[in-house]
C-alpha cells in the first residue's frame, strides 16, 4: 500500500517528462543519439544530465527547506558567491595548477556558503523571521557580496584541476553528474535512513505539535538551511568551473526560481510536510530537458521564455487533481454520480 | 411534530474509503422542526454521514432526497446553498480575521461593490446579541477569543446562512454548562421556527435534554431510529456499543494511596505565569491521580502547560523528585519523564501528513535523536502493539492519521506518550469528543497506569469523570487554584461549591 502511494506521486512528473521526450522523438529523432568518442559519451541526453546537475543539486537542498514550510531565495546569490570565492582564491595563488590550492579554494568556498546558510537559519529559526523575507535579505545582499569579491569584474582562472569540477569527465560521463548523484544520495540517505526526514515533515506539517512532541525544531531548521546553502555552494563551483571564470552578476541568476519549480513539479507542497527527493530530481530533469528541447527545435530566442512558461503551466495543470477532475467531468457531462465515483478513487 | 413528509430522506447510503467501509447501507431521515440526535461510537460513521450529506464526499451508493427532490451536492457550498449548513466539531474559521469577517466571509454586505465594514460589524453584533445573546467586540480577531466563543461564532455563521437544516457536530464539547444551556435555548427557539437540527454529541444527558428523535449507527451500519422519549438510556448505550455491559459502572473502586511519607514525583511551589495562571502549589506523587476541575478557561490547561514546559513560568519553582527542575521547554520536561496530551488534538497533537505508525513513534524518536533511528521493523512492532492494546481503528499502521476518527486519533496520541513510559502523564481533556465505550476504556487505562506507579494529572470538564478517577482534586476558579480535595472530600457538591466560589 505505501509503495503504490509513493509511486503515484512520481507518476505525473514522470509522465510529463516522458511526454516531452516523446515530442523530441517525433520531431527530432537525433535527440536520442549518443556518440562514444575519446572515451566520453556525447549527445543531447548527456548534455541534459551535465547542464542540469547544478539545478538538480540546488533543488535537492530546496526540497528540504520547502518541506519545513520554508523557502530559500538566496541560493542564486550563493551560487555566485561560492564561484567568486573559489576563483578569487585560485587567481591569487602562486601556481594555479596546484591541487592543494584548488582543494583549499573549494573548501573555503563551501565553508563560506555553509556560514551564509547558518545566517539564513538563524534569521528563520532564531529570530523567527518569515523564510521568504529572511532569505530575500541574502538574495539581494549576496549579489553585492559576490561583486565585492570579484571587484565588479569577471575573474578568469586557468587552473586545470578546478576546470575538472564542472567540465571534466570520469568513466565516460561528465564529472558534475557524479556530484549531483552524490548530493542526491547523501540527502536521501540522511533523510530516509535516519529520522531526519520524518522530523522535517513533522515540523513542516505542524510546528506546534512537533514542539510538544519534543522535536528540536530549531537545530533541524539550522541544519536544513545550512545544507541548502551547501548545495548552492557546490552548484556554484560547477557553474564557475565549467567556464573557468566567476561572474558575480550573472552566475546562478534565477536558479532559485527554477529550483522551486523543480520541487513543486516533483510533488512537494509549498505548504510543507511530505516531500519527495526523487520527484524533485525528475522535476529538475524536466526543466533541463525543456530548455534543451527548446534549443534543439530552434525556437527563436526571443520567445523561448514564453514557450517555457506555457510548458510549465501545462505540467502544473496536469498535476493538479482538481484540474484533472474538471477535465474528467467535462468528458462525462450529465452523469454527475458516475464521474464523481471515478474521482473518488483517487481520494 | 409533524409526521407527514421528511425534508431529508437518505436510503441505503454506502461510502467506502481505502480499506474501510465507512457507511454500509445507512438510512437516515429528518423532519422540519425537530432536533435529531445522531448517535454512535467513534468510527461508527457519524462524521462520514454528515460529510456525505454536505457534499464533502460523494456517495458510492444509495439515494438522497432533500425537500422531495434527489440531491447530490458536489461541494459544501452547494449543500449550503440548498439550505444545509454545518458547524463542525473542529472549528473551521480563520483565527486571524475579525469575528464579523468570519461570520460574513464570502457574503459581505456591499455598497457600490465595496465591502461596507460598518454595516457588516453592526449586523454581526446584532446577530450575536439577538440570537446567541452574547456581546462581543466583533472587530477583534477571532483567535483572541476562547475556543468556546469561537464555537459560538461558528454557530452564528451557520445561523446566518438561510438554513433549513442545521448540523451541529459536537457543538457542546468545549462549552461550559451555562454556554450549553444558552445553546439549547437557541436550538429550541430555532426548532419552533421550523428548522431541522441534526445534533451529534457524546453527552447522553444532552441528548435526552434537547433531542426529539435518535438515530443510532454502529460500525457504519444503521441500527435504528427511535423517538427519544421511548428509548431508555441503558438501551441506547447498549445499541451504540453492541454489548450488554454497563461499561461505566464497572470501574474498580480503589483507595487512594497514603498521602504522607513518600516524596511526591513532582512538586510545584508558587509556580505561575502572568496572564496564564496565578501562582499555585501542587504535588503529584507516583501512583497518584490528581484531577483538575474547573470551568473552561479557569486555568486548567495553563497549569498543565507550565508543568510540561510548553509555556515558561515567570515565577515560582518546580521540583522533580525533590530536585529543582527548570522546565522551560517540552524537551526538558520529556527528559524528566513527563508527558502531555494536549486538549487541542488537531493543532497540538497529531501530525496530519504522517502515518499512524510515524505519529506513534514520534516522541520516542525525538527523544533518541535523529541519528539513532528506530529500525523500520521495530517501528512496525511498536505500532502493531499499541494499535492492538488501544484498539485503534482501522488497525492499519500505514494509514494517514488524518483519515482516522477523532477518538482514534486521541488513542494514537496516547500511544505516542505511553511508549515513552513516562513517570508523569498529563492528560488534558483526554475523553473530549469521544464516545462512551472509549471513554470508559481510557478511564480504566488511566487507573491501571497509576496502579503501576505512574503519576497522572487528569483534566476534564466532566465532573463525574474527574471524581471517578482522581484520588485528589485541585479545583480552579478564575485562573487560581482555590481548593484541594482528597479522599472522601471528593464529592460533586464540594467541587461545585468550590467552582462556584461559595
Amino acid at each position: 500500500m505505501p509503495f503504490r502511494w509513493r509511486n503515484s506521486h512520481l507518476f505525473w512528473p514522470l509522465a510529463a517528462l516522458g511526454g516531452l521526450l516523446l515530442i523530441n522523438l517525433l520531431l527530432k529523432p537525433e535527440f536520442f543519439a549518443i556518440r562514444y568518442q575519446n572515451g566520453h559519451l556525447y549527445g543531447s541526453l548527456i548534455d541534459i544530465l551535465n547542464f542540469g546537475s547544478p539545478l538538480a543539486i540546488v533543488a535537492v537542498g530546496m526540497t528540504l527547506v520547502i518541506a519545513t514550510r520554508g523557502i530559500d531565495l538566496s541560493v542564486g546569490s550563493l551560487v555566485a558567491i561560492s564561484g567568486a570565492m573559489a576563483c578569487l582564491t585560485i587567481s591569487r595563488g602562486a601556481d594555479q595548477q596546484s591541487l592543494h590550492l584548488v582543494l583549499g579554494a573549494v573548501l573555503l568556498a563551501l565553508a563560506v556558503s555553509v556560514a551564509l546558510g547558518l545566517w539564513n537559519g538563524l534569521l528563520v529559526a532564531g529570530a523567527g523571521i518569515q523564510p521568504i523575507i529572511a532569505t530575500l535579505i541574502l538574495m539581494v545582499a549576496g549579489r553585492g557580496i559576490a561583486q565585492l569579491i570579484t571587484s565588479g569584474q569577471i575573474i578568469t582562472v586557468t587552473s586545470k584541476p578546478y576546470h575538472f569540477i564542472g567540465a571534466g569527465w570520469l568513466f565516460t560521463l561528465p564529472f558534475s553528474v557524479y556530484l549531483a548523484a552524490l548530493v542526491f544520495l547523501f540527502a536521501a540517505w540522511m533523510t530516509r535512513r535516519t529520522s531526519l526526514g520524518m522530523f522535517i515533515e513533522a515540523i513542516g506539517c505542524n510546528p506546534a505539535a512537533s514542539r510538544l512532541a519534543g522535536i528540536r525544531s530549531r537545530s533541524i531548521l539550522l541544519a536544513v538551511y545550512m545544507f541548502c546553502a551547501l548545495c548552492a555552494g557546490i552548484a556554484g563551483l560547477i557553474t564557475s568551473s565549467n567556464v573557468s571564470s566567476a561572474d558575480g552578476n550573472n552566475a546562478g541568476l534565477w536558479i532559485e526560481l527554477d529550483a522551486i519549480l523543480a520541487v513543486v513539479i516533483g510533488g512537494t507542497s509549498l505548504a510543507g510536510g511530505r516531500f519527495s527527493l526523487a520527484g524533485t530530481l525528475v522535476g529538475a530533469l524536466l526543466i533541463q530537458t525543456l530548455t534543451t528541447t527548446i534549443y534543439m527545435l530552434g525556437v527563436p530566442p526571443e520567445i523561448t521564455l514564453v514557450v517555457k512558461a506555457f510548458v510549465v503551466l501545462a505540467v502544473c495543470l496536469i498535476q493538479s487533481p482538481s484540474f484533472r477532475r474538471a477535465i474528467a467531468a467535462r468528458g462525462v457531462p450529465r452523469k454527475p454520480v458516475a464521474s464523481r465515483q471515478e474521482v473518488s478513487r483517487h481520494g | 411534530m409533524s409526521e407527514n413528509r421528511p425534508i431529508l430522506k437518505m436510503t441505503g447510503i454506502h461510502k467506502r474509503f481505502p480499506g474501510v467501509h465507512a457507511l454500509n447501507g445507512v438510512d437516515f431521515r429528518m423532519f422540519a422542526g425537530e432536533v435529531h440526535a445522531l448517535m454512535g461510537e467513534n468510527g461508527a460513521g457519524k462524521s462520514t454521514l454528515i460529510k456525505v450529506l454536505t457534499g464533502v464526499y460523494p456517495i458510492d451508493g444509495g439515494e438522497v432526497e432533500w425537500e422531495g427532490r434527489p440531491f447530490h451536492p458536489r461541494s459544501p457550498l452547494e449543500a449550503q446553498q440548498a439550505g444545509i449548513s454545518t458547524v463542525y466539531q473542529e472549528i473551521h474559521l480563520c483565527p486571524n480575521l475579525s469575528v464579523a469577517e468570519n461570520i460574513f466571509i464570502g457574503r459581505e454586505p456591499r455598497k457600490f461593490g465595496r465591502i461596507s465594514w460598518r454595516a457588516m460589524n453592526r449586523a454581526a453584533e446584532a446577530l450575536l446579541a439577538e440570537r446567541l445573546n452574547v456581546k462581543l467586540d466583533v472587530t477583534r480577531p477571532l483567535g483572541s477569543f476562547s475556543i468556546a466563543v469561537q464555537q459560538l461564532v461558528a454557530i452564528a455563521r451557520a445561523l446566518n446562512i438561510s438554513a433549513r437544516l442545521l448540523i451541529l457536530d459536537e457543538p457542546t464539547s468545549s462549552l461550559d454548562r451555562d454556554e450549553v444551556n444558552r445553546l439549547f435555548a437557541i436550538m429550541r427557539h430555532l426548532k419552533r421556527q421550523g428548522l431541522a437540527i441534526l445534533f451529534v454529541t457524546h453527552f447522553l444527558d444532552q441528548v435526552y435534554e434537547v433531542s426529539d428523535r435518535i438515530t443510532i449507527l454502529r460500525n457504519g451500519r444503521f441500527i435504528g431510529e427511535y423517538p427519544t422519549r421511548e428509548l431508555p438510556r441503558v438501551e441506547l448505550v447498549q445499541k451504540m456499543i453492541g454489548k450488554d455491559l454497563d461499561l461505566l459502572g464497572s470501574l474498580p473502586k480503589r483507595t487512594p494511596p497514603s498521602a504522607g511519607g513518600e516524596r511526591p514525583f513532582l512538586q510545584a511551589a508558587g509556580l505561575g505565569r502572568k496572564g496564564g495562571v496565578e501562582p499555585f502549589d501542587l504535588a503529584i506523587g507516583s501512583g497518584e491521580i490528581v484531577g483538575l476541575a474547573g470551568l473552561l478557561g479557569s486555568g486548567r490547561t495553563e497549569t498543565a502547560r507550565l508543568l510540561f514546559g510548553a509555556d515558561r513560568a515567570d515565577q515560582g519553582k518546580c521540583f522533580v523528585e525533590g530536585r529543582e527542575a527548570k522546565l522551560d521547554s517540552p524537551r526538558k520536561a520529556i527528559d524528566r519523564g513527563i508527558a502531555f496530551c494536549s486538549e487541542n488534538r488537531k493543532a497540538e497533537g497529531i501530525i496530519e501528513d504522517l502515518t499512524v505508525r510515524e505519529n506513534i513513534i514520534l516522541a520516542l524518536q525525538a527523544h533518541r535523536g535523529w541519528f539513532r533511528a528506530l529500525s523500520r521493523r521495530r517501528q512496525e512492532e511498536i505500532a502493531d502493539e499499541y494499535i492492538r492494546a488501544l484498539d485503534i481503528r482501522p488497525a492499519d499502521p500505514e494509514q494517514l492519521i488524518r483519515n482516522l476518527s477523532g477518538g482514534n486519533q486521541q488513542k494514537v496520541i496516547l500511544a505516542r506518550w505511553l511508549l515513552m513510559n513516562p513517570r508523569l502523564l498529563i492528560l488534558d481533556e483526554p475523553t473530549r469528543g469521544i464516545d462512551v465505550g472509549a471513554k470508559a476504556e481510557i478511564q480504566r487505562l488511566v487507573l491501571s497506569l497509576s496502579e503501576k506507579g505512574m503519576a497522572v494529572l487528569f483534566i476534564s470538564s466532566e465532573l463525574e469523570e474527574v471524581i471517578r478517577v482522581s484520588s485528589r482534586v485541585a479545583v480552579l476558579r478564575d485562573r487560581r487554584h482555590v481548593r484541594h480535595l482528597a479522599g472522601v472530600e471528593i464529592r460533586q457538591s464540594a467541587i461545585m461549591q468550590a467552582i462556584a466560589g461559595g
